[in-house]
C-alpha cells in the first residue's frame, strides 16, 4: 500500500538540521513520491511527516515503515491544519507556510501569487501607494515606522535611480522569521519588492542577506532566477553580508552593500532621500515587504478595518524560541497577550521547570518578568513598558537562567559586534563587562594608588557594589542616548530589565538588601 | 605572473561591473584561497583602483574574512541567547575535549534555528537539537 503515496516533508533549514534530507531518502526509497514544502512552522514537532493532510512529528528513519502503514500513532498529530497550534493562527504572510514547494512558480501561481503585482501595475504609482499607506503597515524590522510614509518620500524624492534593498539580515537570536519566508515562500518576497519598486519608480532591488544562512540565500537565487521575466522590469539580485551583527541597522547594511566597512551613518540624510549608492532608496524587512502582495491583493482597506488593535495593524509573526515546550512560528493580529503566547500556545518551558524570563525582541530587547505577562503584543504597549517588540521574536528562560551571566553577554555581544563608530557603544560596552564583573564580584576592592599613603585625597574604600550598579545605571544612560544606532541605544534594555527584575542575580541579594547594605 | 594574481584578476573581472563589487569579490576570494591575505587585498585594491588601505578597511572589519587560512575542520556553534536558553553553556566542555587541537570551535551569534537549539553548522551542513554526545560526535565528524 505504500507505493506512488505523496508525502510532504519540509525543506526548511531546521527540519534539515533535524533530519529531513535522510528521512526523504528514506520514503522515495520506499517508492513514494516526496515533495520538499515549506515549514508549517511547528518545530517542535520538525522533522514532520505529512500524507493526505495527517502529520506526523517528530518522526526519524525508525517511523517510516510504521508512518506508512498508518500507525505510528505515538507522534501522530492528526489533521496538521486543525492542530490548535495552526487553527488559531491568522496566517497572512505565512499563507502559503506548509503548503506549497517554495521555488514552484506552479505553486506559486495555484496559490494566487502575483495577483498582488499585476493589480499594483493596473493601479499604478499614486494608488499603490496610498493602500499601503492605509493599510497602516509598520516596519517590521523592530523600528515600526509606517511603510507608507517611506515609500512616499522615496517616490516623491528627486532623482532617475532609485533602490529596494531589503534588509534580511535576521541576526537576532529567537528571531527566525525572515528565514522562513526566504526559504518557505520566496517568491512572496521579490512580489512585494517589485510592488515596492512599482510605488516609487525603482527598477532595482537588492536582498542583503546574512552569511549564516546559506539556505535562504540558495533558494532566493533559484526563485530569482525562475521570475525574472515575471517581475520585469523590474531586477533584483542577492547581496551576502560577511558575518556582521551591525549590519542589520539599515545604514550600516547600505554601506556594506556598497562594498564599505559596515559602520553606521549619522541620520539625516535619510536612506528614503540617500540611500544606496547615495540615491533614495526604500529599506525595509522581509517581513514588511512580504506583507505587501496580500494588502494589494485584498485592497488596503482589509488589514486597517479588521486586523490589529489601535495603531498597530495586520499581523505579526511572531517567533517562540528558546526553552519553550512549542516553539515556532505563529502568526497572529496584534493584541495578543505575552501571557497567553508563553503559556497557552509555548506550552511553557520545554524543562518543565517554572518560566523565569523572557526576552522579547531579539538580544537587545528587554527580559520581561512573568508578573508583566498580561502585556499586549503592540509597538506603543511594549514602548510605555521600557521594551521593544523589534522583530517578534520571543525566547523563553526557566529558573536556571543567570540573568546577571545574561546582562553580561549583552555588553560582551555588544562589544563584540559594535561597527566602532560611536564611542558610548564601543567603549561603553566594554566597561559594561567589567563593571557587571565587579558588581557580581561584590564591588572593586582599592587599588594601589587609592591605598598607598602619600595619596591624601584619594577614597580609600573602592567602590561598593551599590556604587557600581549606579555607575552602570549612568552607563547604560550614556549609551542608551549617546550612540549613532540601535546596537548601543538598545544593549540597556536586557542590561537594566535584568537588573531591576532579578538584582539577586547580580549581588546574591535583593534591591532592598543592596540598599540596606550601603 | 602567479596563477594567485590571474584567479584574483579573474574574479574581480567577473564581478567589476556590479554596483558595489566589493563584498562579492572578497566573499570569492575567501572562498578560493580560504583566506583574504595582504597579496590578495594588493590586487584587489589594484584591481578596483581602490587604496591598500580601503579594501584591508573592509576585509578586517567583517567576521567572515580571514587574513590566514584555517587548516583545521571548523564547526560553528550558535551561543546566542535562545540556544543559552537551551543550555549550549553545559555543553561546551564537552564540545572543547571532542575538539581538542584538530578541530576549530568558532561561536557564531544565531544560525536561526532558536527553538531546538543548541545547534552548530559545519560548511553548510546544519545540526540542530544537540546534547551534549550529539555535538561531540558533530565534532568528531567534522
Amino acid at each position: 500500500m505504500s507505493e506512488q503515496r505523496l508525502v510532504k516533508i519540509s525543506d526548511d533549514a531546521l527540519a534539515r538540521a533535524l533530519g529531513a534530507d535522510k528521512l526523504t531518502a528514506a520514503f522515495e526509497k520506499k517508492g513514494c513520491e516526496v515533495h520538499r514544502t515549506s515549514s508549517w512552522g511547528m518545530q517542535w514537532l520538525e522533522p514532520m511527516v505529512e500524507i493526505d493532510g495527517i502529520g506526523w512529528g517528530p518522526a526519524t528513519l525508525e517511523d517510516v515503515d510504521d508512518i506508512l502503514d498508518g500507525g505510528a500513532d505515538e507522534i501522530c498529530i492528526g489533521r496538521i491544519d486543525a492542530h490548535p497550534f495552526i487553527s488559531r493562527q491568522q496566517r497572512l504572510t505565512f499563507a502559503r507556510a506548509g503548503k506549497t514547494r517554495p521555488t514552484s512558480m506552479e505553486d506559486y501561481e495555484a496559490t494566487g501569487g502575483w495577483a498582488g503585482l499585476r493589480r499594483a501595475k493596473e493601479i499604478g504609482s499614486e494608488a499603490i501607494l496610498a493602500e499601503v499607506t492605509q493599510s497602516g503597515l509598520r516596519g517590521r524590522g523592530g523600528a515600526g515606522f509606517p511603510a507608507g510614509i517611506k515609500w512616499q518620500t522615496v517616490a516623491r524624492a528627486p532623482g532617475a535611480q532609485k533602490y529596494i534593498v531589503c534588509n534580511a539580515d535576521e541576526g537576532d537570536s529567537g528571531t527566525f522569521a525572515d528565514r522562513m519566508v526566504m526559504e518557505g515562500d520566496p517568491f512572496l518576497l521579490i512580489e512585494g519588492m517589485a510592488i515596492a519598486g512599482a510605488a516609487v519608480g525603482a527598477d532595482q532591488g537588492y536582498i542583503y542577506i546574512r552569511s549564516e544562512y546559506p539556505d535562504a540565500i540558495r533558494k532566493m537565487n533559484e526563485a530569482l532566477e525562475k521570475c525574472r521575466d515575471t517581475i520585469a522590469p523590474f531586477r533584483c539580485e542577492v547581496r551576502v553580508g560577511a558575518g556582521a551583527y551591525v549590519c542589520g541597522e539599515e545604514t550600516s547594511l547600505l554601506n556594506s552593500l556598497e562594498g564599505k566597512r559596515g559602520e553606521v551613518r549619522a541620520k539625516p540624510p535619510l536612506p528614503a532621500l540617500e540611500g544606496a549608492f547615495g540615491k533614495p532608496t526604500v529599506v525595509n524587512n522581509v517581513l514588511t515587504l512580504a506583507a505587501v502582495p496580500h494588502i494589494l491583493t485584498e485592497g488596503g482597506s482589509s488589514l486597517y478595518d479588521s486586523l490589529g488593535i489601535e495603531r498597530s495593524k495586520g499581523t505579526m509573526p511572531i517567533q517562540l524560541a528558546g526553552n519553550i515546550k512549542h516553539g515556532g512560528l505563529f502568526e497572529i493580529a496584534f493584541g495578543i497577550t505575552l501571557g497567553e503566547l508563553v503559556y497557552e500556545i509555548g506550552g511553557g518551558t520545554e524543562s518543565g521547570r517554572p518560566v523565569k524570563a523572557v526576552q522579547v525582541g531579539g538580544p537587545l530587547g528587554a527580559y520581561i518578568h512573568p508578573d508583566q505577562f498580561d502585556i499586549k503584543f503592540d509597538y506603543e504597549e511594549y514602548t510605555a513598558a521600557d521594551a521593544l517588540i523589534g522583530h517578534g521574536g520571543i525566547t523563553v528562560f526557566d529558573d536556571t537562567a543567570d540573568m546577571g551571566a545574561m546582562a553580561r553577554f549583552a555588553m560582551e555581544f555588544c562589544a563584540a559586534e559594535s561597527c566602532g563608530k560611536c564611542t558610548p557603544c564601543r567603549i561603553g560596552a566594554t566597561r559594561g563587562v567589567e563593571i557587571i564583573d565587579r558588581i557580581r564580584a561584590g564591588g572593586r576592592a582599592p587599588d594601589e594608588i587609592e591605598r598607598a599613603p602619600q595619596m591624601h585625597n584619594a577614597p580609600r574604600h573602592g567602590r561598593s557594589a551599590g556604587d557600581e550598579i549606579g555607575l552602570l545605571t549612568d552607563l547604560c544612560e550614556t549609551m542608551k542616548f549617546g550612540s549613532l544606532c540601535a546596537l548601543g541605544g538598545f544593549t540597556p534594555y536586557p542590561v537594566m530589565s535584568a537588573l531591576k527584575n532579578w538584582p539577586k542575580d547580580f549581588t546574591g541579594k535583593t534591591s532592598a538588601e543592596t540598599e540596606t547594605a550601603e | 605572473m602567479s596563477s594567485k594574481s590571474e584567479k584574483i584578476g579573474e574574479i574581480v573581472a567577473q564581478h567589476h561591473g556590479r554596483e558595489g563589487p566589493l563584498l562579492p569579490i572578497l566573499h570569492d576570494v575567501q572562498a578560493e584561497f580560504g583566506c583574504v591575505d595582504a597579496e590578495s587585498e594588493a590586487l584587489i585594491a589594484k584591481g578596483l583602483n581602490l587604496s591598500r588601505a580601503d579594501v584591508h578597511g573592509v576585509v578586517s572589519f567583517y567576521h567572515d574574512f580571514t587574513p590566514e587560512p584555517e587548516l583545521r575542520p571548523v564547526v560553528q556553534i550558535c551561543r546566542a541567547e535562545a540556544c543559552k536558553a537551551r543550555g549550549v553553556e553545559e555543553i561546551m566542555d564537552q564540545a572543547r575535549a571532542a575538539a581538542g587541537d584538530r578541530v576549530k570551535l568558532h561561536t557564531v551569534y544565531c544560525l536561526g534555528l532558536c527553538s531546538v537549539g543548541p545547534s552548530a553548522r559545519v560548511g553548510d551542513t546544519l545540526h540542530a537539537r544537540l546534547d551534549g554526545p550529539a555535538l561531540a560526535k558533530v565534532i568528531e565528524d567534522a
